[in-house]
């Protein structure tokens, strides 16, 4: 079973590395406590590892329903002002974010 | 006024005994003396609820009423509600006025209940006991020192406070049954699709439901009406008719079939609990139910599953906080990187954070198939065990949680332990069947939830079934002595 496989890393030797993946900021200093935390919920679920689960269909969803379709047609009014007072920088109908394209060196 | 039922209270403002501004009034008094005691209420909506009571006076005066027209309510803050603060529990929204209601709240703004205010509960649903909130921890009006039970503490403990007559909530794995069995409340999981998930905030989005909370069934039945019903826009809503719930209430259930299974009287079952349940399934073989032992073998592994699960489609659901559009933003992030994970560092509470990284890592290349898929093939065995036992049985019964209510802090160190706290309800969201809880006695002066779970789409019957039991008994009746 690929859950005994060799090059598997815990979860308590990445976590830092979760953290960047999820995109979440954690101190140094709450790692230990992640670690201890997240090795134990791991530990916990792996009891599934000795479930026999051969030629099991996986449940993606309760009811297996397929997904419903609809007309393409609009449905929507334009609210982005309404939507935008909730974001927290905005100019001209825009969402600010920090600058992502950087000059080219002169 | 505050210990009348539904029927009651329609009774008396459609005789003009009561107004439903002098009602809502009424509770809004209520809420200001008491709520300090519990920390239900995250946002208290005077002005627009007694602005909707004065409509639903003048659709009662024009004989336009319906199910719940001028009857006060309290909303889980996890519903999108227009113009009003929708904080989910967590500083990422705090500063959020949603631009949008929820359909459930549609249902209820249209049907002319007075939305009280929005009610606190464990940061985006996850926990077992309202701890994890922003806002502070909600406190059980049986004994504040205890929890309320969680994600929905805040709605069960106003129901329970008669701070309001009905509450919503949601649950994901327990969220609505845990909190009505720890504040002696009734409460609904209708089945997965029953109730539009549209605008309500996205934990686990195969799991979450919305239901209600109620001091009876029949209390219950109303609010499920108005609550229930296709909606378009929520694509695994499912368009099946919705029968009336207050018409079987009064039906026999002399040869009912009770399923009990073996598994949810095991070892960590407390004895008090125990003997409560049993107690209350005499109670049904009194009214002609016949009892039957039953299995549900994977009991065990489902607290294991859905904590793959969940936490996977919460690491997914949640990546939508980015710090740019609504909710928290970070200051002076130096660079589009530092923006999303200072803002989602910041905004986001412990239990978050750990649920975001779980799921992540289950859902990791090279670890997809050994945790993500083995836990849905997990998933399916757990929901083929309810489907034998529904081919033997009409319901099964057991208890909601395997103890009474516990003290604040008491299980907030270790994640797992909080998690056990619903090995019997989480197994009734990874299939998708409907699950009530109902009181059904008292250990140390704290109530005691029986639960009743029924197959897809049998609301009806589960109502019928606790309303039986309520004719019988008086455990739905009790308030604790300081909210009385």
């Amino acid at each position: 079973m690929s859950t005994s496989n060799q090059t598997e890393e815990k979860i308590e030797d990445i976590v830092a590395k979760i953290a960047e993946l999820s995109r979440l900021s954690i101190n140094s200093e709450e790692i230990p406590a992640y670690q201890q935390q997240l090795g134990h919920i791991i530990q916990f679920v792996k009891q599934l590892d000795d479930v026999g689960t051969e030629n099991v269909e996986p449940m993606a969803h309760p009811q297996d329903q397929s997904q419903r379709l609809r007309a393409d047609s609009v449905t929507e009014s334009d609210q982005h002002k309404y939507f935008q007072e909730n974001a927290p920088l905005v100019e001209a109908g825009l969402y600010l974010v920090p600058k992502v394209i950087e000059k080219a060196e002169e | 006024m505050h210990s009348k039922s539904i029927v009651e209270l329609n009774d008396g403002l459609k005789k003009g005994e009561f107004s439903s501004v002098e009602l809502t009034q009424h509770y809004l008094q209520r809420i200001k003396k008491l709520d300090s005691k519990l920390n239900a209420f995250i946002t208290v909506c005077d002005d627009s609820a007694l602005e909707q009571a004065k409509q639903a006076d003048q659709r009662i005066k024009a004989g336009q009423s319906s199910l719940l027209t001028g009857i006060p309510y309290a909303h889980k803050d996890i519903f999108c509600t227009d113009g009003i603060k929708t904080s989910c529990g967590s500083k990422m929204l705090d500063s959020f006025t949603a631009p949008y209601d929820a359909y459930v709240t549609e249902l209820l703004k249209k049907d002319g209940a007075v939305m009280l205010g929005k009610t606190n509960m464990d940061e985006f649903a996850m926990g077992s006991s309202s701890e994890t909130s922003f806002y502070g921890p909600v406190r059980n009006p049986w004994n504040t020192a205890c929890v309320p039970g969680g994600s929905s503490g805040g709605s069960a403990a106003a129901v329970a406070a008669n701070l309001a007559p009905l509450a919503t909530g949601t649950d994901t794995g327990g969220s609505i049954r845990q909190p009505a069995a720890l504040c002696g409340i009734t409460g609904i999981k209708p089945t997965y699709g029953r109730v539009s998930r549209y605008g309500m905030i996205a934990f686990a989005s195969s799991l979450d439901q919305g239901g209600p909370f109620a001091r009876s069934a029949e209390d219950a039945a109303y609010l499920l009406q108005v609550m229930s019903g296709f909606d378009q826009r929520d694509s695994t809503c499912v368009d099946k008719p919705v029968p009336d719930y207050t018409k079987s209430l009064g039906d026999s259930i002399s040869g009912l079939t009770i399923g009990v299974p073996n598994e949810y009287f095991s070892d960590g079952l407390d004895t008090g609990v125990a003997q409560s349940i049993e107690q209350a399934i005499k109670v049904y073989e009194k009214l002609g139910a016949k009892i039957k032992k039953i299995t549900l073998p994977n009991t065990n592994l489902s607290v294991p599953a859905y904590y793959v699960v969940a936490p996977a489609e919460c690491s997914s659901n949640l990546s939508r906080y980015d710090g740019v559009r609504f909710g928290h933003r970070c200051d002076d992030p130096e660079n589009l990187e530092d923006l999303y994970e200072r803002s989602r560092g910041e905004g986001f509470g412990d239990e978050v954070k750990r649920r975001i990284m779980l799921g992540t890592y289950v859902l990791s290349a090279g670890y997809y198939d050994a945790y993500y898929l083995k836990a849905q093939k997990v998933r399916r065995l757990i929901s083929n065990d309810f489907k034998a036992a529904f081919s033997d049985v009409d319901v099964i019964m057991g208890p909601t949680t395997p103890e009474v209510a516990f003290k604040l802090g008491e299980k907030t160190a270790d994640p797992v332990t909080m998690y056990l706290s619903d090995i019997f309800t989480i197994a009734v969201n990874l299939a998708g069947l409907p699950g009530l809880s109902i009181p059904a006695g008292m250990v140390n002066d704290l109530p005691v939830g029986l639960q009743i779970i029924g197959d897809y789409f049998s609301e009806a019957k589960l109502l019928n079934v606790a309303h039986q039991f309520q004719q019988e008994t008086d455990w739905h009746k009790q308030s604790p002595k300081a909210f009385s």
